[in-house]
């Protein structure tokens, strides 16, 4: 043939070729863009919160974000994964405690918190993907349990008044009082004020149910409809990120639509929550627990199921295995909060399911093509 | 009219690609001077070889033998003079090939003629017909179609399923010839059909190849075969897949399609199996899409088998600009190469350069766990959770955990955002086990 005219024509260089297994095509996904979708799903929350509490809450936020990505940079490289900490995930979990703190924790609480959170929580474990407990979760717990009173003091948001009074615990010192009153609400930049503490919604109802002192009054009013805007809108005392309801919720739908989340553990989680609280609060007569709404929309049960039940690396894998998991979870926080020594199960009945995952995950397994329901066992 | 659209559980749908290639008409590539024909083209037993060097073969004569009952002869793609030589193989490493050097006649050997009588033959002569001209699955597997053709007789086959569905993103081979040689697809069919003694007979067409649809249709109802629209989604054209999709049935585990009662044949076969029993035309060229980014002249071309790489691309107008990676068959299953000296096998479908920016680069992150490839993988494995037993070695534990039934089909590896090199590591978990049990 005619080999001589084809010389204008190029052909690869085989030395540049590369040669590895198949497939050799990749969606385009990857651990960094998952996660900075998540931290893009906690922003509206953050924002929120840092409008609710001033720059107090900024603070809280960035010393927790900041000591985490330190934290997570130094103890990665010393186990000798030098590029783990670029992954985002730091950034998630300092976020999260943060969120999970009231305005006023001293900075040296939430260092802490941090350090427990990624030292304890993720590296000791090997780093991400090998973690059993979700880092936030761990943290914040391990700070329950060291600082009770700190953990359980909460500043009331620049916006509050009197006609919450519902929210104001412990009025301690008269003159700080009379301090606030005057003003409409707190600048921005207020210092957070020594003794004017607020309880958190759950805080004041769960109390006094458990001590038996609650009354139908006291329902009726935590219920009302103002109320329940003020939960919707994030108006009340308590963590930084857990307030709005509203913004969780955003955050949480648009990871869902973004498919980095899957709606089975949120959906079934805040399901059995509501189921649970509903039938609690109709079987008692008069009903000394609020209902469904209060319980979905106050304390950490948003955040909780839209950010933390729906962490990958510590819940289970397929369907069945979230759905199992966002009930039990479901399950646990109603029992913790209406019964329990604490007014808020959220972050123990995500450790405890947490620590279920690999059983979960080995019941649940889906049945491979072609295979006998029965033949797993048999062989 | 009514869309049946079937489905299997799983899969993934990336980006297609097949634009680049479906329209172009399939053209017949030159004779050269020169073809490498590898003798081990197939699954099974190596054939024997029948020349000897300085040998004069005419085109269509065996050069290598059926050696044993998993095994295909191989035939010269032109009239001309015999070279024993070693050249690379598709795996990479040397392989024993014959080369033939034209002699520009490209005489026909004897034997090869139109038989007008095909239509009186027994089905024990059609098959022996397909089993002489040598026809291996040409979908990609390669597996020697006698031997699906001869199944053992307590197996009851009534299903055969013609494999259109070509579901590997940039490939159009398959489509082009529905669309140009449909009648021969279906004569196959029928002639498959009468072999097998069975009267189902459908072809599975993913819909994104509407026209070869329409166009199949025409005339399918004559040959009695029923044509079968499927979603896109890949691995819509793997055997068990395609067969859960069409009959409901599920291949069980460990065994073969005909343990559901069907039989699967690409279309390409199909159409090799008409030259065969009516012309007694052995399986001496093929149909493939060479094509990407970087080719020039993307298109779909008839070549003998034989034909080296660096002709393939000369023919396609060489490249625009280097590829990072040149691949024989489709980006998902497909396996690169690194010498323009491979040639095309009976079953290349595809040769496809990707670019840099087109190609996967797999790392050994760790598995963040997030369920993805579980979704993804259309044999409803745990691929996350036996890539972390096959890392740590833990291959016994892989093996219950099923790893055997994984049809290294790549949609794990594709969605893992923790770019886990999952295909690798389930070929050699596989390799592992199966080494074991020995
Ligand atoms: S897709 Fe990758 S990261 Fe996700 S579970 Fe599977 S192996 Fe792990
Ligand atoms: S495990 Fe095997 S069968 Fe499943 S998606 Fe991965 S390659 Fe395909």
């Amino acid at each position: 043939m005619a080999e001589g005219k084809k010389t204008d024509i190029k052909l690869p260089d085989p030395s540049k070729l590369i040669v590895s297994s198949s497939p050799h095509l990749h969606n385009g996904s990857s651990v960094r863009k998952i996660m900075w979708l998540v931290i893009l799903a906690l922003m509206p929350s953050c924002i929120m919160g840092v409008y609710y509490f001033g720059f107090a809450a900024f603070r809280v936020l960035a010393v927790c974000v900041i000591s985490s990505l330190i934290f997570e940079y130094i103890f990665a490289r010393m186990m000798g994964r030098n590029n783990d900490w670029k992954d985002g995930s730091a950034i998630i979990t300092g976020l999260l405690m943060g969120m999970l703190l009231s305005a006023g924790m001293p900075w040296w609480v939430c260092v802490i918190g941090c350090f427990i959170a990624i030292v304890f929580g993720k590296q000791v474990y090997g780093g991400i993907g090998f973690n059993p407990f979700n880092p936030a979760c761990v943290g914040r717990i391990a700070l329950i349990i060291a600082f009770p009173k700190m953990m359980t003091t909460w500043v009331p948001t620049r916006f509050m008044d009197k006609s919450f009074f519902v929210f104001d615990k412990s009025l301690l010192s008269p003159e700080k009082i009379e301090q606030i009153k005057g003003m409409s609400h707190l600048p921005f930049f207020h210092s957070v004020i020594d003794g004017v503490t607020c309880a958190t919604p759950l805080g004041v109802v769960q109390t006094p149910f458990k001590l038996g002192t609650a009354t139908e009054q006291l329902v009726g009013t935590v219920t009302d409809w103002q109320h329940v805007w003020q939960y919707a809108i994030g108006n009340i005392g308590g963590c930084i990120g857990e307030t709005s309801a509203i913004a969780l919720i955003i955050g949480g739908i648009f990871l869902i639509a973004m498919k980095v989340i899957k709606w089975y553990i949120p959906v079934s989680y805040i399901g059995t929550v509501a189921v649970f609280s509903t039938i609690v609060h109709f079987s008692m007569s008069p009903p000394a627990l609020p209902g469904m709404v209060y319980q979905v929309l106050t304390g950490g049960l948003l955040i909780g199921a839209f950010f933390m039940a729906t962490d990958m690396v510590t819940t289970p894998m397929t369907c069945k295995g979230g759905i199992i998991f966002g009930v039990g979870c479901g399950i646990i926080t109603c029992v913790i909060r209406n019964w329990g020594g604490y007014p808020e199960g959220v972050m123990f009945s995500i450790v405890l399911m947490n620590a279920l995952t690999p059983l979960i995950d080995r019941v649940t397994a889906n049945r491979p093509f072609g295979k006998k329901q029965t033949s797993k066992t048999e062989a | 009219m009514p869309v049946t659209v079937r489905l299997f559980r799983g899969g993934v749908h990336p980006k297609e690609g097949k634009e680049l290639s479906c329209s172009e008409p399939i053209r017949t590539a030159p004779l050269l001077d020169k073809y490498t024909v590898i003798l081990h083209q197939h699954i099974g037993a190596p054939p024997k070889l029948l020349v000897k060097n300085k040998d004069k073969v005419r085109k269509g004569q065996v050069i290598a033998e059926k050696a044993g009952f998993v095994s295909a002869s191989v035939h010269s793609p032109t009239s001309g003079t015999v070279k024993l030589v070693n050249c690379h193989g598709p795996a990479g490493s040397h392989t024993p090939a014959v080369e033939i050097t034209s002699d520009g006649k490209d005489e026909w050997d004897d034997y090869v003629k139109s038989d007008p009588d095909w239509e009186q033959l027994d089905s024990n002569e059609c098959r022996k017909r397909v089993e002489q001209a040598g026809i291996v699955g040409m979908g990609g597997a390669a597996f020697p179609t006698s031997v699906k053709l001869s199944p053992p007789a307590d197996k009851k086959i009534d299903n055969l399923i013609l494999n259109g569905a070509e579901c590997e993103p940039f490939l159009t081979a398959d489509h082009r010839l529905m669309l140009e040689e449909g009648e021969k697809i279906l004569t196959g069919a029928s002639i498959l059909g009468r072999i097998l003694g069975v009267d189902k007979i459908s072809i599975g067409i993913e819909n994104n190849k509407q026209d070869a649809i329409d166009k199949l249709r025409e005339t399918a109802s004559k040959y009695s075969v029923e044509v079968i629209p499927l979603r896109v989604m890949y691995p819509q054209g793997a055997e068990k897949q395609l067969i859960f999709a069409i009959t409901g049935r599920e291949v069980p585990s460990g065994g073969l399609p005909m343990d559901a009662g069907c039989v699967v044949q690409n279309v390409g076969t199909a159409a090799a199996v008409a030259d065969a029993v009516r012309e007694r035309k052995p399986l001496i060229e093929r149909v493939t899409t060479v094509t990407g980014k970087p080719v020039c002249n993307p298109g779909n071309w008839k070549f003998r088998i034989g034909t080296p790489l660096s002709k393939v691309l000369e023919l396609a107008g060489g490249i625009k600009k280097q590829p990072a990676k040149m691949l024989l068959g489709g980006p998902m299953m497909g396996m690169a190469q690194y010498s323009l000296e491979v040639t095309i096998m009976k079953n290349a479908s595809g040769v496809l350069l990707l670019d840099e920016d087109e190609i996967a680069q797999f790392g050994s992150q760790p598995c963040i766990r997030c369920g993805r490839c579980v979704e993804a993988c259309p044999m409803s494995l745990m691929p996350g959770t036996l890539s972390q037993m096959i890392e740590s070695e833990k291959f016994d534990l892989a093996e219950y955990t099923n790893v055997m039934d994984c049809i290294e089909c790549g949609s794990c590896a594709y969605v893992c955002p923790a770019l886990r090199p999952l295909v690798q590591h389930m070929k050699r978990g596989k390799a592992e086990v199966i080494a074991n049990r020995k």
